[in-house]
């Protein structure tokens, strides 16, 4: 019974501080129509900040929390609603997640210049003070988030229902240009929103670094944690949404005290934000057909038969010369970089061509991998196999996740990711907890640049076939059901098939290239598939150009040069990683990328 | 096609309600009404679009209530949208062609039915390029690339001039004259009344009344749904 209470005055105060990062998302969201994918990010710069003033500056506790809390984090909040988020006003949902994504991926890289990795133990608030409740002792700092949980919520409540302020905040969720008409200036609110929400995300953040640790990955990942908890309010209503975090908080501390202490039930924890997300999405009606509004965009040329045949030829040829002339460390590395080109070429048909994007794509590569590995052969049928692993995966996750769109969807697949990450490919089943398993490659393919070849024809096939989609009846349809899943399902298109079909097909590349990927390195881990690679893959795929097989081959070059660039030059490691999070939150509305300036400048007309 | 007893509410707000008409193949049945009574709702109930709270939707005697927009599509339904669903990224020839490889039917056929609608000279255009007016008829185009045995058109002559809007009263006649069902939601009086062989009036989400184009004109209550 003690150790109930216990447990419940736990869960109650980390979901106090789940509920003080959430309420800031909805927040933002429900005024700007923006999901701030880097909400649990800054949230994670701020506490470093707040480590910063407190720990290592000396100020007094109260002080530098004033001091982030009220000054620093309000002001990011406006300049990122200032200088990203308002020329993204109106664009889809796509566009607004990469620009998102891009400002999470560069506020690591800032992380991580400015505090190196190094332990950064802080403080609780109150160290001295504490209540006994029973047997149970309640520490200040528990009490303090108690207090701002219960100063947030109300402070909300008094904003939204008792002030004019409040009343054009709740107008312009409704309809801004509505707003608008009436006086009220919607980005004026949307810049209010930003300031508070990260003001919130700020002190969620701070508040949970006793128990999370100052790390910039994990605090990152709150965002999962805070999107679960805003679903159950639909990502509108704070109420439910307090609510949801309150449960999060519960349902976690209950599981620490009454689930066994084994490998697997350990991982179980950390994957419960992630599971509870599936839980409340399939729980969530199916999203209706949006009706209304003609929607078109401009992909890059797509070449025809002959074309694509002559291309892939000269790229074969510029391959085969290669591997004849580079040493076997170099050869290795292009290999890396054909390899991760194919794995974008899945993201090509998904998200260029299919208008899905999934922040998901890489675990499909983990998938794969770990097929081939577990199968331990040296035939070709193992890649075949991880291929057909991974699709069937992504159509298991795609019946559920694709009942929703867009957003909700996107958020979906990274919860996946996630799941994946703790649950499966951690397990024993897969890889294990830190261990990793040796691939030998196929019959034949021995030498690094023999694997260049291979990584170059399967390349050349995939992205053939790719191109082949687009010419074809599939890809007429895809980009038909992108533009108008209403239309098509009143032309008698089972939309819903599509979807789970280009879905399958999709991980079905990612996973062909997992399997190739393994045998390239010959030792693979759970590491090289974590969660996080989701994130600079859908960058670069945006940045080189997800509409076009050439911004694959660049994307994964790219993708394959960024890690030797850090390590070649680790002074600009992280500045690095801002400036592809800076690039990809300033390309985010031309999905066609840096190649499609390549084929300006071909054909200049 | 019949509609029995069909309600739709969005939260507290009856949008639709209790309305019961139907559409006889080989005519061109009228839907009328002021903005927001609720005809666009109906087109979406009767495509399957949106589930009814209420009702039921019958084609040929047979309850489709149940069954999702793709299969109503394959037992003859098609649709044209108010605010336009063309597939912008494709071209006008591609968005006709994606209607007719959903049926299996050969995609030469395209051309033909571009034609039909007088959109030849747009083929090869990007779809969300063309002029409103010209869109809609796409739309028409590519519903009619299903072979619809029911063809519901959501004011199709906004955009379209005079000359247009007379040759589309042809058109509407060719195509009940081959069999077809036709409604038609028009804001276009003189369109409505030249081509319809009967007429529903819906106000505030019910049915106010149904007879022919003369008899319609003539019923108070539509002057008053209109005027006042």
């Amino acid at each position: 019974m003690t150790a109930l209470l216990a447990y419940t005055i736990f869960g109650l105060v980390t979901g106090g501080a789940y509920a003080v990062v959430a309420s800031g998302l909805v927040l933002t969201y429900s005024t700007s129509k923006v999901f701030n994918v880097g909400h649990g990010a800054i949230g994670m710069v701020m506490a470093f900040l707040y480590w910063e003033l407190a720990e290592n500056r000396g100020l007094p506790q109260w002080l530098a929390l004033l001091v982030v809390v009220g000054g620093c984090a309000p002001a990011f909040g406006l300049l990122i609603e200032r200088f990203v988020m308002r020329r993204l006003a109106g664009a889809p949902v796509g566009v607004t997640l990469v620009a998102g994504v891009g400002v999470l991926v560069g506020l690591i890289g800032a992380a991580q210049v400015i505090w190196p990795p190094q332990a950064r133990p802080v403080r609780p608030f109150l160290d001295a003070f504490g209540v006994h409740i029973g047997q149970s002792f309640v520490s200040g700092h528990d009490l303090v988030t108690l207090a701002c949980a219960v100063l947030v919520a109300t402070g909300l409540y008094l904003l939204l229902n008792r002030t004019r302020t409040g009343l054009a905040m709740r107008a312009c969720v409704d309809d801004p240009a509505l707003a608008g008409l009436y006086g009220i200036r919607p980005t004026r609110l949307s810049a209010l929103s930003w300031a508070i929400g990260s003001a919130l995300a700020a002190l969620g953040g701070i508040l949970l670094t006793p128990v999370v640790q100052l790390d910039y990955v994990t605090m990152t990942l709150l965002v999962i944690t805070a999107y679960t908890a805003a679903l159950v309010g639909r990502l509108r209503s704070l109420p439910w949404t307090f609510a949801g975090a309150l449960g999060l908080g519960l349902v976690q501390s209950y599981a620490v005290a009454y689930l066994p202490s084994s490998q697997f039930w350990i991982a179980f924890r950390a994957a419960i934000p992630a599971l509870l997300l599936f839980v409340v999405l399939l729980a969530l009606p199916q999203s209706p057909l949006r009706i209304g509004g003609v929607k078109g965009s401009r992909g890059v040329a797509v070449p025809n038969a002959r074309l694509t045949a002559v291309t892939a030829a000269v790229f074969l040829a510029v391959v085969l010369t290669l591997a004849l002339v580079v040493d076997a460390p170099v050869a290795g590395q292009l290999a890396l970089g054909v390899v991760f080109g194919t794995v974008l070429l899945s993201m090509v048909l998904l998200t260029g061509y299919g208008g899905v994007v999934s922040l998901g794509q890489f675990t499909f590569v983990g998938v794969g991998a770990v097929t081939v590995a577990r199968l331990g052969t040296s035939s070709p049928w193992a890649l075949l196999a991880g291929a057909a692993v991974a699709g069937a995966v992504g159509a298991l996750v795609a019946l559920p996740a694709l009942r929703v769109r867009g957003l909700y969807l996107a958020l979906a697949t990274l919860g996946f990711a996630q799941l994946m990450d703790k649950l499966v490919l951690q397990s024993p089943i897969a890889f294990g907890v830190r261990g990793s398993l040796q691939v030998p490659r196929l019959a034949g393919v021995g030498s690094a640049q023999a694997q260049l070849v291979l990584a170059g024809i399967v390349f050349a096939l995939v992205g053939a076939g790719v191109l082949a989609v687009r010419r074809g009846r599939l890809g007429r349809r895809l980009i038909a059901v992108r533009d108008s899943p209403a239309a098509c399902a009143t032309l008698g298109v089972n939309v819903r098939w599509i979807r789970v079909g280009v879905f399958a097909l999709s991980a079905a590349i990612a996973g062909l290239a997992g399997g190739l990927f393994a045998q390239l390195r010959e030792t693979v881990a759970a590491s090289d598939f974590q969660l996080f690679n989701n994130l600079p893959l859908l960058l670069f795929a945006v940045i080189a150009g997800v509409t076009s097989v050439t911004g694959a081959a660049l994307g994964g070059l790219l993708l394959m040069l960024l890690p030797l660039l850090q390590s070649g030059f680790p002074a600009l490691a992280g500045v690095l990683v801002v400036l592809l999070g800076v690039a990809a939150a300033g390309l985010a509305r031309d999905p066609n990328g840096l190649v499609s300036w390549i084929f300006r400048a071909w054909r200049p007309s | 096609m019949r509609v029995d007893g069909v309600t739709v509410r969005f939260g507290d707000v009856v949008a639709v309600n209790d309305v019961t008409l139907s559409a006889d193949a080989g005519a061109v049945t009228g839907l009328i009404g002021p903005n927001g009574a609720g005809k666009t709702t109906l087109f979406d109930v009767i495509t399957g679009l949106r589930r009814p709270s209420a009702g039921r939707v019958l084609l040929d005697g047979a309850d489709v209530t149940a069954k999702g927009p793709h299969q109503r599509s394959r037992l003859g339904v098609a649709r044209t949208f108010q605010r336009l669903e063309v597939f912008g990224s494709l071209t006008v020839w591609e968005n006709v062609v994606v209607a007719l490889d959903s049926r299996r039917r050969p995609a030469r056929l395209a051309t033909e039915l571009l034609d039909r609608v007088g959109l030849g000279e747009f083929a090869s255009r990007q779809a969300d390029t063309v002029p409103t007016g010209a869109a809609r008829l796409l739309e028409l185009a590519r519903a009619l690339a299903t072979d619809p045995r029911l063809l519901l058109l959501d004011e199709p002559s906004s955009g379209l001039d005079r000359q247009e809007t007379d040759a589309f009263g042809a058109l509407l006649r060719e195509l009940t004259a081959e069999g077809r069902a036709v409604v038609l939601v028009e804001h276009d009086m003189d369109l409505v009344m030249g081509c319809c062989d009967r007429v529903h009036v819906l106000n505030l989400g019910q049915l106010l009344t149904s007879g022919t184009p003369d008899e319609v004109r003539s019923h108070d209550g539509v002057r008053e749904a209109y005027l006042g």
